[in-house]
């Protein structure tokens, strides 16, 4: 397998593979890496790639072992505290503030999610995977993965409804 | 989409037992203009779920170079030391080449005479000490008598 035909393969999930890890990690640079880590990962062992079935379910496991591997390290941990005031990139500033500030209101309540849910939450909304293929790269059933995100959706909800009736409603 | 439709779908949405599809089209309602008043607070989730699917790795890959970098490594030391060596047998036989030669050959002639004289000499030594073996022979044919 050459350069181009390795590019080919990972190129319509590469992007997938960057938004899951930015999700775990939170910080945009710590994500870039933890891509570069799996993808390069996966070249070195572009010989093997052809014995699985799915070259993108196996990226995004490894892509969610990886990142919970630098969660758990005491290295990552400190650069999280680092990363916690992070600002987004791509937004612009003046663009659409009210707009911006309900999507940030969602980025943060879902950052508070517990991590599974937050894996599958990214999955299912963002990436759109069917259940299947999110049991499969969670390792867990897929009752399991439709129980785990029905709960992070309406925690989303119901966190999401107390800042939109903010002042308007007494809680 | 009908207002009842929407709100069965998204009861389907929260206990998570839609289809891609029907979610596709939840987000397609929400992203749109005709959103019902009570819908509203939705609105940036759906919204922030269509937003992320926009971000993108645009980070270099740095494929190969690790692996080619080390294999060209090793060759370019193998080739330092090659021509290390090389260099070192040049410099160190040049100055030996010009020792010992004479331009006279009757002069090359004595001296040969006189090394060869010398190492007779020598060799002369040589044997007188090798002469006691002959002794200890003898004494040995006394002692153990065949």
């Amino acid at each position: 397998m050459n350069q181009a035909e390795f590019i080919k393969i990972i190129s319509p999930f590469k992007d997938r593979v960057f938004r899951l890890a930015r999700r775990l990690l939170v910080s945009t640079e710590e994500a870039e890496d933890a891509t570069q880590e799996v993808l390069v990962k996966l070249w070195n062992n572009r010989e093997k790639l052809n014995s699985y079935s799915s070259v993108e379910a196996l990226a995004m496991t490894m892509t969610k072992n990886y990142c919970l591997d630098r969660l758990k390290s005491k290295q990552a941990s400190e650069m999280r505290i680092v990363h916690s005031n992070y600002t987004d990139r791509q937004a612009g500033l003046q663009q659409q503030a009210e707009d911006r500030d309900s999507l940030q209101w969602a980025e943060k309540i879902m950052a508070q999610l517990p991590q599974q849910q937050r894996l599958i939450m990214q999955m299912r909304d963002i990436e759109q995977y069917e259940f299947e293929e999110i049991a499969k790269i969670m390792d867990m059933n897929e009752t399991a993965v439709r129980v785990a995100l029905s709960r992070a959706r309406k925690t989303l909800r119901e966190e999401l409804t107390k800042t939109h009736s903010y002042g308007i409603k007494r809680n | 989409m009908e207002l009842r439709e929407i709100e069965a779908l998204l009861d389907k949405y929260f206990d998570a037992e839609t289809t891609v599809a029907e979610e596709n089209s939840l987000k397609a309602y929400f992203a749109g203009d005709a959103v019902a008043p009570h819908l509203q607070q939705y609105m940036p989730m759906f919204g922030y779920f269509a937003k992320q699917q926009e971000l993108h790795f645009e980070k270099k890959l740095p494929l190969k170079t690790k692996v080619s970098l080390t294999k060209w490594f090793s060759v370019a030391a193998s080739v330092v030391l090659l021509c290390g060596m090389f260099a070192w047998f040049i410099n160190g036989n040049g100055p030996q080449q010009e020792l010992g030669t004479y331009d006279d050959p009757e002069l090359a002639f004595k001296e040969t005479q006189k090394a060869l004289q010398m190492l007779s000499g020598k060799v002369n030594i040589g044997v007188e000490s090798v002469n006691y073996l002959g002794e200890y022979e003898k004494q040995r044919k006394t002692i153990f008598k065949e």
